[in-house]
């Protein structure tokens, strides 16, 4: 076993020497566990390097769908964990999995759809009865189906409009269990509604027809929250530079960081921190 | 380790019997020509006789001294095998594998390519040197090794008059050297020129075995007599 | 038609500015598909070659299963490696997750069957040609393998360049094993991929171009290479 041990470590050594990219060993870095919308909407290549020069600390983000980047953040292979389900993410603190919760900022989701509106919902407010007006009518849905933030904030408005759409999948209600870019590339190329958030909305670059069909509805704010990953529970995570970007995104720096960060002149993301720090 | 004796020595394969009862002795001397038509079942006898196959049924002994295991036999082939490395390699590779130290390896190598004529292409890559080089370096990798015995399967079958007298040429001096020459052949004056004796094989049976002169004057066999006419006046 | 046009002219654009990002994303997908390569040659071509003149029983279905791993999915690959590899598996302890340390392993996975299969049938073939020369001069079962290991390198440079072409062109497994961090482990497939669900599709297409573009060359090279040493070689 001893032996066994020893020789992965020397295979696992040379591995390193052969394909360690160009980082010194004593460069300082954490791994964020985060979501493909933060990522993908550009906040992070934002952002981060403000950080960096402050701290000299590197954050490399891993960017995932919220049930893996959690995942990942249980599993211990990430120090903080940036992403939006707060009901999770309370939930997994309670358990023990994270600590220092805080709320960071949140932008909003949008229904979007094709420029010809098949349900009518253009111009509605509510957006409880839009997505009853889309079931009614049966004009094309895609969801994410993958069991990320945007999805859970979707299936939280069918419930809230009494509707259980997983009935229909396959007919109206398309599954397409991968990412937002890709169920949005998916709503574009079948002209149907889908629910997004505005962040990947406003960066994503292969529109075709479709426009926002829907905004501004309270139910689709989209709360983001970072914590830590226990170091009770594992002791490698790297406590002070984790907790040193929590500290800052949540401090006046971080916060103004965000909201300077706009695409087209539209502002993504708004910071709404309750602590400035500790 | 000579003599070789073979008992009622028999090969089939897939229902095919290619060696039919063959028992023989062969012993040290005279140099010895397997002889008969294609088919015959003369190269599938040497390759019994040097270990690459497994009789059927029969044994073969090597009753002699020393080497009871008949480790000290070498075979060149109809066409040779060379390795992807230089000429001078592929004679050092043989001398590697029958243990012969580092030192002595390339000095032996040497010699012997300086025998075969080869000295002057000793460092090119074997594979690109011509048909009648690549026949005369396998006699010198087998050659190097010293054997007691050497099995010759076809050497200059595939190979032109110069390059076939060349070879012949390389086998009397091995065979001046003191190695026992096995030799098969379907080419009548290549047997005369080169066997003393001559076993004359025909579907799978030995037919005939005769001293090289009696063979062509008088051959015992209607079947050696029917391939002698068949075969001369091309020959 | 219009996307694929954009997509060329994006693919040169980014080559013509030698866009440093670029530079470095390419640099990094060929480090981690060469030591891949590496490991798998390490590992395949042992394998393959006593495959190849070995004779033991469980031998056929061996070259049965190792057949049928040149098919295994990336992403089945990536997460198997991801789970070994988490802090809470049982390789955790090296901290290796999300660094190309990890990509290497994965991809490593992935082409080892197909450099073992290949090489198993190239040195087979060999064998058929070699056999009674070799053990005519005395040559172990050992001693032939290596033997044809070496004889037949040219052949195996194709062997390993199927191999390169299969680790550069997935995706699945580096995925999930690298995590696709910007300036760490982001490689060519990934930023493609990343691309894509960003809707950038020419983007995408024209990094997919630059790949291709890649492979070829390297393909090339090494026929080159290998045409050169079998004139030489015969």
């Amino acid at each position: 076993m001893e032996l066994t041990r020893r020789l992965w470590s020397g295979v696992l050594a040379s591995c390193m020497l052969l394909a360690a990219p160009g980082v010194p060993g004593a460069q300082r870095f954490i791994t964020v566990s985060s979501t493909t919308s933060t990522e993908n909407s550009g906040l992070f290549r934002h952002i981060l390097p403000v950080f960096k020069q402050r701290t000299g600390i590197e954050v490399r983000v891993v960017a995932q769908g919220t049930g893996q980047a959690l995942d990942i953040g249980k599993r211990g292979d990430c120090d903080v964990v940036f992403v939006h389900d707060k009901a999770a993410e309370l939930r997994m603190v309670k358990e023990g999995w994270f600590v220092e919760r805080h709320d960071v900022m949140y932008n909003d989701f949008v229904i979007v759809g094709p420029k010809s509106d098949p349900a009518g919902i253009v111009g509605m407010k509510d957006a409880i009865e839009a997505l009853a007006k889309i079931h009614d009518t049966g004009a094309p849905f895609t969801s994410r189906g993958d069991r990320s933030g945007t999805h859970a904030a979707e299936l939280r408005l069918w419930k809230a409009a009494g509707i259980n759409p997983t009935k229909a999948t396959g007919q109206w209600y398309r599954e397409t269990g991968s990412g937002m870019g890709a169920t949005l590339n998916t709503a574009s190329g079948m002209n149907a509604y889908t629910l997004t958030d505005r962040g990947t909305w406003l960066s994503f670059g292969n529109k075709g027809e479709l426009i926002v069909a829907l905004e501004g509805d309270e139910r689709l704010f989209n709360q983001y929250g970072v914590m830590l990953v226990n170091p009770a529970r594992h002791p490698h995570v790297k406590r002070g530079p984790g907790l040193a970007f929590i500290d800052w995104i949540l401090s006046r720096d971080g916060q103004k960081a965000i909201a300077h960060y706009k695409i087209n002149g539209q502002q993504l993301f708004f910071p709404n921190a309750k602590t400035s720090g500790r | 380790m000579l003599p070789l004796e073979l008992r009622d020595v028999s090969f089939a394969i897939n229902g095919r019997t290619l060696i039919d009862h063959v028992s023989v002795e062969i012993g040290a001397g005279p140099r010895t020509v397997i002889l008969g038509p294609n088919g015959a079942g003369k190269s599938v006898l040497m390759r019994l006789c040097h270990g690459l196959l497994p009789a059927s049924a029969g044994r073969i002994i090597w009753r002699g001294a020393g080497s009871a295991d008949g480790s000290r036999q070498a075979m060149v082939f109809q066409r040779p095998v060379m390795l992807r490395r230089s000429a001078l390699a592929n004679v050092v590779y043989g001398l590697k594998l029958a243990g012969v130290s580092r030192a002595e390896r390339e000095l032996r190598a040497a010699d012997v390519l300086d025998a075969v004529d080869l000295s002057a292409v000793s460092g090119r890559p074997a594979r690109v040197l011509s048909g009648g080089e690549q026949q005369r370096l396998a006699l010198a990798r087998a050659w190097a090794l010293n054997p007691e015995v050497l099995f010759l399967d076809e050497p200059t079958a595939n190979l032109d008059p110069n390059a076939t007298r060349d070879v012949e040429s390389i086998i009397n001096q091995i065979c001046a050297g003191g190695t026992k020459i096995i030799m098969s052949t379907h080419n009548l004056g290549q047997a005369r020129r080169l066997g003393d004796e001559i076993l004359f094989l025909s579907h799978g049976r030995l037919v005939e075995r005769s001293p090289v002169e009696q063979f062509f004057k008088q051959p015992a066999s209607a079947e050696a007599a029917a391939f002698i006419r068949a075969e001369l006046p091309w020959n | 038609m219009n996307d694929l046009n954009r997509a060329f002219a994006e693919a040169f654009g980014l080559i013509g500015a030698l866009d440093a990002k670029l530079v470095e994303i390419v640099t990094l997908s060929l480090e981690v598909s060469v030591a891949a390569v590496a490991f798998a040659a390490v590992a395949g071509f042992p394998l393959g070659a006593a495959l190849a003149v070995g004779r033991f029983r469980g031998r056929g279905s061996i070259i049965v299963l190792l057949n049928a791993l040149m098919g295994l999915p990336p992403v089945v690959v990536g997460l198997v490696v991801y789970l070994l590899l988490s802090r809470a598996g049982p390789l955790g302890e090296f901290g290796i997750l999300f660094t190309p340390a990890a990509m290497v392993i994965a991809q490593a996975v992935l082409v080892t069957p197909i450099i073992a299969a290949l090489s198993r049938q190239t040195i087979e073939d060999a064998w058929r040609e070699y056999e009674e020369q070799l053990r005519s001069l005395g040559a172990k079962r050992l001693n032939a393998a290596f033997t044809l290991l070496w004889d037949t390198r040219f052949s195996l440079i194709t062997v390993m360049l199927a191999g390169f072409g299969r680790a550069a062109a997935e995706v699945g497994a580096v995925m999930i094993v690298g995590g696709n961090i910007d300036g760490v482990t982001r490689v060519m497939t990934t930023a493609i991929a990343l691309e894509t669900s960003k809707g950038d599709l020419p983007l995408a297409l024209g990094l997919g171009i630059i790949l291709v573009g890649l492979v070829i060359m390297v393909n090339a090279a090494a026929n080159l290479i290998r045409e050169a040493a079998l004139r030489r070689y015969g």
